[in-house]
C-alpha cells in the first residue's frame, strides 16, 4: 500500500517532447513508472520513448486509462496545461514547472479546487514517489527505498537527503510527496495527512516544512486533533532574515506570519518533535518506531 | 521586483486612480525648479527601495521653492537603511482631511488576492494589524469574478470610511484592475487621502511585481534599477542564481533552495554566520559551480566557503570539476569546506583527492570545520 500512486498507476506526460520532459520520462520509465502516452500540442502522431504523443489530453484519455499526469510544460503555458488535464478528467495532476506567474496559479488552483475528484500537486515541486512502484517526479529514485515512513516536504534536495537517511537507516519510504515551494500550490501538508493516516503501510510521517505561510501551523492543528501515527517535524530557513525571499518564492517572512517561532510553537502544541538536523530526523523516527 | 513610489503612482494614474502631480529631481536645483512650477506647498520624498523613509528624514514639506531646494539637498545622498538616496519625488502638497489605507496582497491561506482596508491610514499598517486587528478589513477576491463595484462599496461602508462612497469604491476596483493588469504581488495605497475639497487621492503608493510574470510586461522590465540592488545580487542574477546577501562571513553554495536554507541554519546552529544564500539550482554543470564561486568570493566579507551538495540531477563530479577549475585559476584564495553526497559522489571524491579542498562526510562536520577555519564562533 501507499498513497496516491502505486505500481498500477498509468501516467501521461504533458510536455514529453521537450528537453526536460523527455529526460525525466526516460528516468521515470527506468524507475518502473507506467508511462502510457505523452501530450504536446502540435506534435500529435509522433512516438516518443516508445509511447504515442497526442495533441490534447482529451485524446490521450480517449485512448488510454489515465490515472495521473505529470507536467513539464514551460511556465507561461503551465497553468493552462494543468487545467487541461483536470478538465479531461485526470484525477491526479502533478505540476513540476517552476516560475509560473502567481496569478495564473491563483486562478488555476481556485478552478481545480472547485472540481470534484481532481488533485493538483505543485507547481514548482519535485513530484511524488512510491519507491519501487511509481515515480511521478524528478527525484533520484536510487535514494528512495520502499518502507514505512510517509514523507511530505516543501523542498527538493532536503527531501532527497531525508529520504536517503531514512532509507539507509532501514525505515524506507511508503510515499514521498514534494508539495512545492511556491506561495500558491494545489496540495498542502494538511491535505495529505489524512491519506497517510488511513494508509496501513505508513507507520510514521515526517513533515519537512520551511519558513513562510502557515501550512505547517494548519498541519499541526490536524495532527493534534486527528493523527493516529507519530509525526516528526523539520523547519528549514530558521536563520533567514525577515522580508527576504530565500530561493523559494514561498519562503519569506512577512510580519509575524511565516516565522519559525510560530511554526515551532504550533508543532510543540501538537506534540510534534522537531529535528534540528536531517540526521536528527532519523533519530526521532527511531525513538518512535524503534 | 520593487517599484519606486513615483513609478507606482504612474501606473495607478494609468489605471485611473487620482495621484498628486509630481516630478523626479536628481539635484536640489531641479527640486527648486519643480516647486516653483507648482507654486504652492510641495512634499519632497526620497525614492529608495526601503520602508521607513519618513522616520529616517527622507520625507519633508516645503512652502517655497527655496525651501524645496534646501530640503531636497538634505534628502539627496541620505542613507536610509543602507540605501543611498539618489533622487527625490517633488509632489504637490495635499490639504488632507482624512488618511485611509487600501492594499492588496497575495494571501497564501485563502490562496487569493486579498483586499485590505482600514480607516487608520498613514501609519505602518502592520502595527495597526497587530494592535487592533478589527481595524483592518480583509477581503479575499474571487479570481474569476474580480472585485465588483458593489463589493467595493460594501467594503468601504464596512471599514467605516467617510467621504465620497463612489469615488472610494472606484479606487478599489481600479486598484484590483491594476494589480491584475501588471501582475503585482503587492499594491498598496497608504495613505489614501480625502482632501479638504473631498477629492480621493493616492498620496503614497507601493507596488511589488511578481518576478515570474515579468516576461508578460516588457514595458515594466526597464523599471528595474540595478544600482538600487546589491551589486553581487545583480551579478548573481545575471548568472541565473538565486542569491541573497547576508551579514556573516561564510560564503554558502548549495543546490536547491531548501538545502541552502538548511545549510544557513546549520552554520548558525554551529555558531557561525553565513555571508550569503546561493542556490546553483538543479542539474548544474562545472561552469555554473565555477561562476558561483566567483560571485561568492567577490564578496569582501567572505572569509571561507561552504559548498553543500546533494547529488540528484546535479552530479557531484560536475561540482568537483567546477571547484578544480577555480583552484587551477587561483580563484580560491579562501578556505573551502565541502560536503558532497548522492549521484557521482565517489567520482567527485576521486577528482578532489590530494587537492587543497577540505571534504567532510556530513554537513554538520563541514559547518563546524569552516567556522573554525574562518575564525571560530562569535
Amino acid at each position: 500500500m501507499s498513497i496516491l500512486v502505486n505500481k498500477d498507476t498509468q501516467v501521461i506526460v504533458q510536455g514529453i517532447t521537450g528537453r526536460e520532459g523527455a529526460f525525466h520520462t526516460e528516468a521515470m520509465m527506468k524507475a518502473g513508472t507506467k508511462v502510457v502516452a505523452g501530450v504536446t500540442p502540435g506534435k500529435g502522431g509522433q512516438t516518443m520513448l516508445g509511447v504515442p504523443v497526442y495533441d490534447t489530453v482529451k485524446e490521450a484519455t480517449n485512448h488510454h486509462r489515465v490515472d495521473a499526469s505529470i507536467i513539464f510544460v514551460p511556465a507561461p503555458a503551465a497553468a493552462d496545461a494543468a487545467l487541461e488535464a483536470a478538465h479531461a478528467g485526470v484525477p491526479l495532476v502533478v505540476l513540476i514547472t517552476e516560475g509560473i506567474p502567481t496569478l495564473d496559479m491563483v486562478k488555476a488552483v481556485a478552478e481545480i479546487k472547485a472540481m470534484q475528484n481532481v488533485r493538483l500537486i505543485g507547481g514548482n515541486c519535485p513530484g511524488l514517489i512510491t519507491p519501487e512502484e511509481c515515480k511521478l517526479g524528478i527525484m533520484p529514485a536510487s535514494v528512495f527505498k520502499k518502507g514505512r515512513v510517509g514523507l511530505i516536504s516543501r523542498s527538493g534536495t532536503v527531501t532527497y537527503e531525508t529520504a536517503k537517511a531514512l532509507s539507509d537507516a532501514g525505515y524506507g519510504i511508503s510515499t514521498c510527496i514534494g508539495i512545492g515551494g511556491d506561495p500558491i500550490i494545489g496540495t498542502t501538508f494538511k491535505d495529505l495527512l489524512p491519506l497517510f493516516n488511513e494508509d496501513p503501510e505508513t507507520h510514521a510521517v515526517v513533515l519537512c516544512g520551511e519558513i513562510g505561510g502557515s501550512d505547517e501551523e494548519d498541519a499541526a492543528a490536524y495532527v493534534k486533533e486527528h493523527m493516529k501515527k507519530p509525526v516528526v517535524g523539520f523547519i528549514g530557513g530558521r536563520s533567514a532574515p525577515k522580508g527576504k525571499k530565500m530561493g523559494h518564492a514561498g519562503a519569506i517572512i512577512m510580519g509575524s506570519v511565516g516565522t519559525p517561532e510560530s511554526k515551532l510553537a504550533a508543532f510543540a502544541e501538537a506534540n510534534i518533535p522537531v529535528a534540528d538536523t536531517i540526521d536528527d530526523i532519523v533519530e526521532l523516527v527511531r525513538a518512535r518506531l524503534g | 521586483m520593487n517599484l519606486h513610489e513615483y513609478q507606482a503612482k504612474e501606473i495607478l494614474a494609468k489605471y485611473g486612480i487620482p495621484v498628486p502631480p509630481g516630478k523626479i529631481a536628481f539635484t536640489a536645483d531641479e527640486a527648486k525648479q519643480i516647486a516653483s512650477e507648482y507654486g504652492d506647498l510641495v512634499v519632497i520624498k526620497a525614492q529608495v527601495h526601503t520602508g521607513g523613509r519618513g522616520k529616517a528624514g527622507g520625507v519633508k514639506l516645503a512652502r517655497t521653492p527655496e525651501e524645496a531646494r534646501e530640503k531636497a539637498a538634505q534628502i539627496l545622498g541620505l542613507n536610509i537603511n543602507g540605501f543611498i538616496t539618489k533622487k527625490v519625488l517633488v509632489a504637490k502638497g495635499l490639504h488632507i482631511a482624512k488618511e485611509y489605507y487600501a492594499g492588496m496582497i497575495l494571501d497564501r491561506v485563502s490562496q487569493r488576492v486579498v483586499l485590505m482596508l482600514s480607516k487608520e491610514g498613514g501609519v505602518d499598517i502592520e502595527e495597526v494589524a497587530a494592535a487592533r486587528p478589527q481595524a483592518l478589513i480583509k477581503y479575499p477576491i474571487d479570481p474569476h469574478k474580480g472585485l465588483r463595484p458593489f463589493e467595493a462599496r460594501e467594503l468601504v461602508k464596512r471599514a467605516g470610511m467617510e467621504g465620497n462612497l463612489n469615488k472610494l469604491a472606484d479606487v478599489l476596483v481600479k486598484l484590483y484592475q491594476a494589480y491584475v493588469g501588471i501582475d503585482a504581488s503587492t499594491a498598496e495605497i497608504n495613505p489614501l487621502v480625502i482632501t479638504d475639497s473631498g477629492e480621493v487621492v493616492a498620496a503614497d503608493a507601493k507596488i511589488v511585481l511578481d518576478d515570474n510574470a515579468l516576461y508578460r510586461h516588457p514595458d515594466l522590465t526597464p523599471l528595474r534599477e540595478f544600482e538600487a540592488e546589491h551589486p553581487l545580487e545583480v551579478e548573481a542574477s545575471n548568472y541565473g542564481f538565486s542569491y541573497v546577501k547576508l551579514d556573516g562571513n561564510i560564503g554558502v553554495i548549495g543546490n536547491g533552495a531548501g538545502l541552502v536554507m538548511y545549510t544557513l541554519d546549520l552554520v548558525q546552529r554551529c555558531g557561525g554566520k553565513a555571508a550569503n544564500f546561493l542556490d546553483i539550482g538543479g542539474g548544474a554543470k562545472a561552469d555554473i559551480v565555477y561562476n558561483a564561486l566567483k560571485v561568492v568570493l567577490k564578496d569582501p566579507d567572505v572569509k571561507g566557503v561552504f559548498i553543500n551538495i546533494f547529488g540528484g540531477i546535479t552530479r557531484a563530479d560536475e561540482v568537483a570539476k567546477g571547484v578544480i577549475r577555480a583552484l587551477d585559476e587561483g580563484l580560491l584564495t579562501k578556505p573551502v569546506a565541502m560536503r558532497v553526497a548522492g549521484t557521482a559522489e565517489e567520482e567527485a571524491k576521486a577528482l578532489l583527492q590530494g587537492r587543497p579542498v577540505y571534504m567532510y562526510p556530513t554537513s554538520v562536520e563541514a559547518a563546524k570545520a569552516i567556522i573554525s577555519m574562518t575564525g571560530g564562533t562569535k
